[in-house]
């Protein structure tokens, strides 16, 4: 076994910190090194990391807006096709379709779209499900979703030198610094 | 901020009594969290547990009985007949999609008006929302009387090229609901990625020290099933940004959801022509007489639940109950003045059938439902005025118990007072329910005490990573999460 750990690829190098402020000073300092495949890992959402990672707004909207917009029309045709056009309901000598009668049921439509333009979306640009991870196979990092918060910068950075990233994170304050094979 | 005032400004905390108590008690860790809210799942099942479920799986069997008795015999086993041809099954189904509009309000209404304190049981009254959905949606699916025709409800093609008739708020409410129940699985499911993650981990970390087979086999499915559904979540900060966009959005389209779906069960009767169904006044009052009744079921579980598990009383604490009694208090109130309203319209609106319908409600053969639903729910929320009733467990317990029986009591009152005495005295009559109702509707109380003690044994009850990101250790700017000012 020994032997074939020479081959292993390594994924990258992972810090571990104990409070969300150590965490986010290390991913400013990493921000302004300037690298781009690299992440920090956390148990709760932690309010200023986006800043401190230089990331800007999520773009989960866009897919709820278009769904929700599907949604809303798809209900309008279905029922204006349903009711007004493949078999008529004439009522009342009144319009066989009617936007107004029509709406609760084309509002329901968009919500149901809309929430699921929001999950599918972000599940989507989060690449998940994604059911094997190198990291998930680290022991230490088991408890990213207990109480640590891990700064985890990736061989495939441009910018990527072990020796270098190790002495970064040291000077940000991590007590444990370890690489990550694939 | 403070970084940004010049050094000789000294800004001074704001004096003791204007700080809010903190929202887990006692500080504990972020671990500590974790720890006791997964420590429900992981530790040996409790005797109560067993005992409860048996029970519940007890009663949840008049369910069947019922359903089996009725559908292969026909509605005639219920106690309907003319002039009532909508009894129980209907202020039942009512009643219970009602308790659901609580959970709604709590994950997505509170989460807009960043009531940070909802983090603690929006979990669980999510949970009740889709179990109480499910109950509710079986009553119309069964009342149709020929349950084998209930796809004709659902924009399907048929051999008969006939659709269904958008115009009929009946159909708009199959829309309602069903968008209702889906979109509250997918919002629940979501808010449990990541604390499925840390199920998952935990089983992980532990895996090495489970040397029984039994504890090893029990230890391997649960990182399976721990690990499948929380679909890899690792965490990460970019995930975390559509994470809460994802989560804010969903709120957000909750929020106009719930206000319609319950306006849409009231255009159910408001859209009819009938004296006593046939008011303006129905959408805003149907809404807030669901979420006073959904908030009084969620206590009627939390209560017990907190004091049964140890710990839980650290996160769900005598200030989140005193929150909810107050909003129990003002949706009882606005339930009272919508009472009152709608006597004063009956008497104003110059209809004399109107009139008619609001004195037979209080004064008629029929007058104990209505002075039940009076004293349920408009004189005994008025306790929580005092701050003593807000306060004591005990106390809300029992009062959020009258709130339930007097909610159904509202939804007895509107189906069945406006019907059993309408226009021509030829019309007239009674109402009782049968055994098959009764079974029915007691057998759905174990159908949904079963769901909802599987959901506490199984999947986490309180949202961890949501109460972790309440606490003062979770805020990189505050002294206890790290910051060094």
């Amino acid at each position: 076994m020994d032997s074939l750990d020479d081959y292993q690829i390594p994924y990258g190098v992972m810090a571990e910190f104990d409070t969300p402020a150590d965490a986010m000073h290390a991913a400013e300092k990493v921000r302004d090194a300037g690298f781009e495949r690299w992440d920090v890992h956390t148990p709760f959402p932690v309010h200023g990391m986006d800043e401190a990672m230089g990331l800007g707004n999520s773009k989960v909207g866009w897919f709820t807006f278009c769904c929700g917009l599907c949604g809303f029309f798809g209900g309008m045709l279905m029922i204006w096709f349903m009711n007004a056009y493949d078999y008529g309901i004439p009522v009342g000598g009144k319009p066989n379709f009617s936007p107004f009668a029509s709406f609760p049921v084309a509002y329901e439509m968009t919500i149901l779209s809309g929430a699921f333009g929001s999950l599918f979306g972000m599940l989507f640009l989060n690449r998940l499900p994604r059911l094997h991870h190198p990291l998930l196979k680290n022991m230490r990092f088991a408890d990213v979703t207990h109480d640590k918060f891990f700064v985890v910068i990736e061989a495939d950075d441009p910018k990527y030198e072990e020796d270098e990233i190790r002495a970064l994170l040291k000077k940000a304050g991590s007590k444990h610094i370890e690489l990550v094979t694939e | 901020m403070a970084n940004s005032l010049p050094s000789s400004v000294k800004v001074s905390p704001p004096p003791i009594e204007m700080e809010r108590p903190a929202l887990v008690e006692n500080n504990r860790s972020i671990g500590w969290i974790s720890d006791t809210v997964a420590g429900v799942i992981e530790n040996k099942t409790p005797g109560w547990w067993k005992i409860t479920i048996g029970l519940s799986m007890l009663v949840s069997l008049g369910l069947p009985i019922g359903l089996i008795y009725l559908i292969s015999t026909g509605v005639g086993v219920w106690g309907l007949n003319h002039p009532v041809a909508w009894g129980w099954a209907i202020v039942n189904f009512v009643w219970w999609i009602g308790i659901g509009h609580a959970g709604t309000l709590i994950s997505a209404i509170l989460f807009l008006l960043r009531q940070k304190w909802r983090t603690s049981i929006n979990r669980a009254s999510e949970a009740m929302t889709i179990f109480a959905v499910m109950c509710a949606g079986i009553f119309p699916a069964v009342h149709v009387g020929r349950i084998w025709f209930d796809w004709w409800l659902f924009p399907l093609p048929n051999a008969n090229s006939i659709w269904p008739q958008f115009r009929s708020p009946l159909l708009w409410d199959v829309f309602a609901v069903s968008t209702y129940f889906t979109v509250s699985v997918l919002f629940w499911y979501m808010g449990l990625i990541p604390d499925l993650a840390t199920m998952r981990d935990r089983f992980r970390k532990v895996a090495s020290k489970v040397i029984e087979p039994a504890a090893k086999f029990r230890n391997k499915i649960a990182q399976f099933l721990y690990g499948l559904f929380s679909l890899g979540w690792t965490g990460s900060n970019r995930h975390w940004r559509n994470y809460e966009k994802a989560y804010l959005l969903l709120a957000g389209l909750s929020t106009p959801l719930v206000l319609s779906v319950h306006s849409i069960v009231s255009f159910d009767f408001a859209v009819s022509q009938l004296p006593g169904w046939h008011t303006t006044i129905f959408p805003p009052y149907f809404v807030a007489g669901a979420v006073f009744g959904g908030f009084a079921m969620v206590m009627t579980l939390m209560i017990p639940l907190v004091s049964l598990y140890k710990g839980l009383d650290e996160i769900v604490t005598v200030r989140h109950l005193e929150v909810m009694s107050k909003v129990i208090l003002v949706t009882g109130s606005i339930v009272g003045y919508a009472y009152g309203m709608e006597f004063f319209i009956a008497y104003y609106g110059g209809n004399p059938y109107e009139l008619y319908a609001f004195k037979n409600r209080a004064f008629g053969d029929m007058n104990w439902s209505y002075w039940w639903m009076i004293s349920c729910n408009v004189l005994a929320p008025q306790f929580f005025w005092f701050k003593w009733c807000r306060t004591t467990p005990w106390f809300i317990w029992v009062i959020c118990g009258f709130v339930n029986i007097g909610m159904w009591m509202e939804r007895f009152v509107i189906v069945v007072t406006s019907l059993h005495n309408d226009f021509m005295p030829g019309n007239w009559g009674y109402y009782s329910p049968s055994w098959v109702d009764m079974m029915t509707y007691f057998g759905t109380f174990g159908f949904f005490m079963t769901l909802f003690l599987l959901f506490c044994r199984l999947l986490p009850l309180i949202a961890i990573s949501e109460v972790k990101g309440v606490t003062p250790q979770a805020d990189p700017h505050h002294p206890m999460g790290g910051a060094k000012h």
